[in-house]
């Protein structure tokens, strides 16, 4: 077979993703830039067209800046600490001790359970005057007095981080457990023989198995972090004082409940900016690494 | 015997839809409600089933969402033609949804007879710019509760007339050890909140808005949120009240862990004779308090009505519907968690009996009713004042700065 | 595997203990408040485990009697599997000729980029369009409406997936087919498909679990019985008037069972399909 025929046979072939895909993410997504110069309401008018006031309001509004940064905060710590836990629960996966093959099968549970359920689990856990963490924390005499756990601007993040790691961090580690699988026995072996410590032999035998698949996982968990909704909207829908108010609670906000449609696209697309640039900066970043392994 | 029957005549009707378009088949209406305070999901499920027995040619399904998702569900479901018929809608929204013409104009179908018996506290919840876009069903406000068991082991007599009055018992009952932080409130990043300062407002005699401009950050407006401050930061309130809505308001009463709270009609009786409650039989009900020398006692209108939307097919069906959750009948046979919107309900023996004490209060506190601003962008208002009520609380800003951000970022 | 010292293998346990906590706490805590009378938690000091075993929940929550409760969460899992077993179905129709056409035609393959890419787009950056244009066609409030929409999610992941499993299907098998004279269909029907079946099955697993994980657009474009899946109705009862904490934790397990079950039973599949899809893409 030719290459054009070839080329033509794998076009058609595509054609039926391609096409849906332009109809339920090419055309929305067009029509968002759209909308995002025009101030239409969710409801009734159609909007007129405002050039670049959306963005230039929506940039310079104290609310943006302050829900990046509480984005910004919650991305980076959740998916650091998911990617540390789980390396470090993958080398003791990796290890020999009784139970390893329950402990590995059990990792997929956090997982698995859908994130809604996850965040009302932990709203459960958290509740100021019934939750089972103040409870359990004050009959080991860790906690002289309840505490608002999602009340306090202090606490509210981190315990949503907290919430956001114990589902995440798992998939980490078995991502990290099957590529530890892979490094062969014989290598670390022969750097035992060389004298290399556990920590040089982390470093630079184990580290560059782990770097390939680690990254994907990192890039994907901070795309997802940085677009995080669900966990919040349940647990505590940005609240107290708009300290936990991330992004895209943000759009829907300004979107959906006051219905400003126009303003919320040009919020949404500045997100999907904001993603777009991180997105180039890992794969550089895989690019790089994937050069020096191989 | 009769179900298969019925699904054969329902087969037939499907049939006869494909040529006759709708000729045989029965109407369904979709109603949506609250999973939230006033009557109960069990209530309007009854209520409704009263209705289905009463016109067996249409159906109504109904939808629970909880308060905080009523509004954006209401709006969303705009879009979508088979959305709702009825919706239940908060005393705040008409003048939003008459704007953006989610709800219908019913002004012709209420008869002089309703305007004449529905108590006209009730009608201000449905009326926007002189037209009626429902019939008001839920009437409510915020009383103070409290733990007669309580006010009595701290020697309290009567219970607060004045806002000061109550911090002051709060205090009592705090230093004698009976309970650490006597008062709960719902001071969640919610409408809960500005329901609760609201009620504030009312008792020292501020306005909200001044020729459709903020005014709340200076006068009453600026006492009520200090009070507040002040109340949470002196140890009297329930730290935690700055994530609870009202049902964990409810919850810490019922488990005699507040002496007072501020909540809606219902927790009346679910406190007071509920099987999961602790405190049944010790609940007291008041207005909420005043303050000296502006009010006696202080009140906000947190009723709600049911209207048809605008994309309903079947208004007429949707409105009989209506006028039957709304009727005299239905609403004083359910009101142990909600109070009738009709004058001589208040009257009637078979309503006020074993809730004396509630009615009492209500006859004082729904003639002081103090409605939230009338605005289309009252959901950006109330954001904004939601935000302005925690920094306070928490100490982040002051009072006087929170409001004044607020009303920057009012969109008024 | 070298030999351990007792001190090391001793804190190894103590670690694998901890973890095995970590784990296991908020899970079982979930499934005992599911079984607690209401009582019991809201008691101070909390009961960590009830006198009396409550399973009555799981029967008002799986009843049928017409308009109540239960008929409402029913509603609402029979929606959900209906949402995520039509779109599961519509993504891999999409993507396994999608997939094969790119890895057999590599200069093909920056179209497909372009599709995966898509995943970095926040659900709020279509929402708006997506809202107007279902509602035009009249498929807002509709499970169809909404498996639809998942088409946006669950299409890029599985053609990812797909792709990297037909490239560890060498192109000389179906060569030699095709050599012996099969026809392009018929080397894919009886050679490539049937070899690429367990990444199929792995990338049907992922998007069946991403669609009912799925909350946003749920939220957004389904309004009642006909259409809410599982995730709104929990997040309705956690938000609404519940005084039972119980229920919701009931909720919760059922909500969980289905895609906990095929975690525990399928781990294998969904890692290695993780893990090549990673090492790969």
């Amino acid at each position: 077979m030719s290459g054009t025929s070839m080329t033509t046979r794998a076009w058609l072939l595509m054609l039926p993703l391609l096409a849906v895909m332009i109809a339920v993410i090419g055309w929305p997504l067009a029509d968002t830039v759209g909308l995002s110069f025009t101030d239409a309401k969710l409801v009734g008018t159609a909007g007129n067209f405002v050039g670049v006031d959306n963005y230039v309001k929506m940039l310079a509004s104290s609310n943006f800046q302050r829900t990046l940064t509480t984005t910004t905060i919650f991305a980076v710590i959740s998916v650091f600490a998911e990617m540390v836990l789980g390396v470090l629960a993958a080398l003791l996966l990796n290890q020999q001790f009784y139970g390893r093959t329950v402990l590995r099968g059990l990792m997929i549970l956090p997982w698995a359970l859908p994130t809604v359920v996850n965040a009302t689990l932990w709203r459960l856990i958290y509740n100021p005057e019934y939750g089972a963490l103040n409870a359990a924390l004050m009959q080991i005499g860790m906690l002289d007095a309840y505490r608002s756990w999602l009340g306090e601007p202090g606490t509210a993040l981190a315990s949503l981080i907290i919430a956001d790691c114990w589902k995440n961090f798992p998939l980490v580690a078995l991502i990290a457990l099957a590529a530890l699988q892979a490094v062969p026995r014989d290598i670390t072996a022969a750097s035992l023989v060389d004298g290399a410590g556990p920590f040089a032999r982390f470093r630079f035998v184990i580290l560059p198995y782990l770097a390939g698949p680690l990254i994907v996982a990192l890039v994907l968990r901070t795309i997802e972090a940085f677009k995080v909704f669900d966990i919040i909207w349940v647990m505590t829908r940005g609240g107290p004082a708009n300290s936990t108010r991330t992004l895209s609670i943000l759009v829907y906000q300004e979107a959906f409940s006051f219905q400003r449609a126009g303003s919320g696209a040009s919020l949404a697309l500045i997100v999907t900016l904001l993603v777009a640039v991180l997105a180039a900066v890992y794969a550089v970043l895989v690019r790089r690494t994937a050069g020096s392994t191989s | 015997m009769l179900k298969a029957k019925r699904n054969a005549l329902m087969g037939a009707a499907l049939v006869g839809a494909f040529f006759a378009t709708n000729a045989y088949a029965e109407t369904t209406l979709n109603a949506l409600f609250m999973a939230q305070a006033a009557y109960s999901e069990a209530d309007v499920r009854a209520m409704t089933d009263a209705f289905a027995k009463a016109n067996p040619d249409v159906k109504v399904n109904l939808e629970f969402v909880p308060y905080e998702g009523l509004h954006d569900k209401t709006v969303l479901a705009q879009g979508s033609g088979g959305g709702y018929d009825v919706v239940l809608f908060d005393v705040i929204w008409p003048a939003e949804y008459a704007s953006n013409k989610v709800l219908v104009d019913v002004s012709s179908r209420v008869t002089d007879d309703m305007k004449k018996n529905v108590l006209p506290g009730a009608w201000t919840t449905v009326q926007y710019d002189g037209a009626y876009y429902g019939m008001p069903w839920i009437l409510d406000t915020k009383y103070l509760f409290y733990n007669k068991e309580i006010l009595e082991k701290a020697g309290i007599k009567t219970p607060p007339k004045t806002w000061d009055e109550l911090a002051e018992q709060a205090k009592t009952i705090k230093d004698k050890g009976l309970l650490a932080t006597p008062i709960a409130w719902s001071w969640s990043q919610a409408e809960a909140a500005v329901c609760d300062y609201t009620t504030l407002v009312s008792a020292y005699g501020g306005d909200f808005l001044k020729d459709g401009k903020p005014d709340f950050q200076t006068g009453g407006g600026l006492d009520a949120l200090k009070y507040m401050v002040s109340s949470y930061s002196s140890g009297i309130s329930n730290p935690n009240s700055k994530e609870f809505l009202e049902e964990d308001v409810r919850k810490v009463f019922e488990n005699g862990e507040a002496a007072f709270a501020l909540n809606w009609t219902y927790m009346y009786n679910l406190a007071n004779t509920g099987k999961d409650s602790k405190v049944a039989g010790k609940v007291g009900v008041v207005p909420a308090p005043g303050v000296a020398g502006k009010s006696e006692v202080s009140a906000v209108n947190g009723s709600m009505g049911l209207g048809i939307t605008a994309t309903s097919k079947h208004p007429d069906e949707a409105w009989k519907y209506v006028t039957f959750m709304t009727s005299q009948a239905v609403q004083n046979q359910y009101a142990k968690l909600s109070l009738p919107i009709w004058a001589s309900s208040y009257e009637d023996a078979s309503v006020t009996k074993d809730q004396e004490e509630l009615i009492a209060a209500a006859k004082l506190s729904l003639a002081a009713m103090y409605p939230r601003p009338t605005t289309p962008k009252y959901q950006e208002l109330s954001t904004a004042l939601q935000q302005a009520i925690q920094e306070a609380l928490l100490g982040q800003t002051s009072p006087e700065d929170a409001l004044k951000t607020a009303a920057e970022n009012s969109g008024l | 595997m070298e030999r351990k010292s007792f001190p090391f293998s001793f804190f190894i346990h103590a670690c694998a203990l901890l973890l095995a906590i970590i784990i296991l706490a908020p899970v079982a805590w979930l499934f005992i408040m599911s079984i607690s009378p209401a009582a019991d938690l809201t008691a101070k000091p909390l009961v960590w485990w009830p006198q009396t075993v409550d399973f009555s929940r799981y029967g008002i929550l799986l009843s049928s009697v017409e308009n109540s409760a239960g008929a409402a969460f029913v509603a609402s899992l029979v929606n959900s599997i209906l949402v995520a077993g039509m779109a599961t179905i519509a993504a891999l129709a999409l993507a396994i000729p999608a997939a094969w056409a790119v890895s057999r035609t590599p200069s093909v393959g920056w179209s497909l980029y372009m599709v995966i890419a898509t995943y970095m787009l926040p659900p709020v950056a279509l929402a708006v369009p997506l809202y107007f244009g279902l509602a035009h066609l009249g498929l807002l409030n509709s499970v169809f409406g909404l498996a639809l929409v998942y088409l946006t999610i669950l299409a890029p992941f599985t053609t990812w997936l797909m792709k990297s499993g037909f490239d560890a299907i060498p192109r000389e098998i179906e060569a030699a087919a095709m050599m012996d004279g099969a026809g392009l269909f018929a080397t894919l029907r009886i050679i490539t498909l049937p070899l690429a079946a367990p990444v199929m099955a792995t990338s049907a697993l992922f998007a069946f679990l991403l669609a009912w994980d799925e909350f946003f657009y749920a939220l957004l474009f389904t309004s009642d019985l006909r259409a809410k899946t599982l995730t709104v109705a929990i997040a309705d009862l956690a938000g609404g008037r519940v005084s039972d904490y119980g229920l919701i934790a009931t909720a919760g397990v059922l909500a969980a069972l289905p895609p906990v079950v095929i975690g525990l039973v399928m781990q294998r599949a969904l890692i290695s399909g993780l893990t090549s899809g990673g090492v790969k893409g």
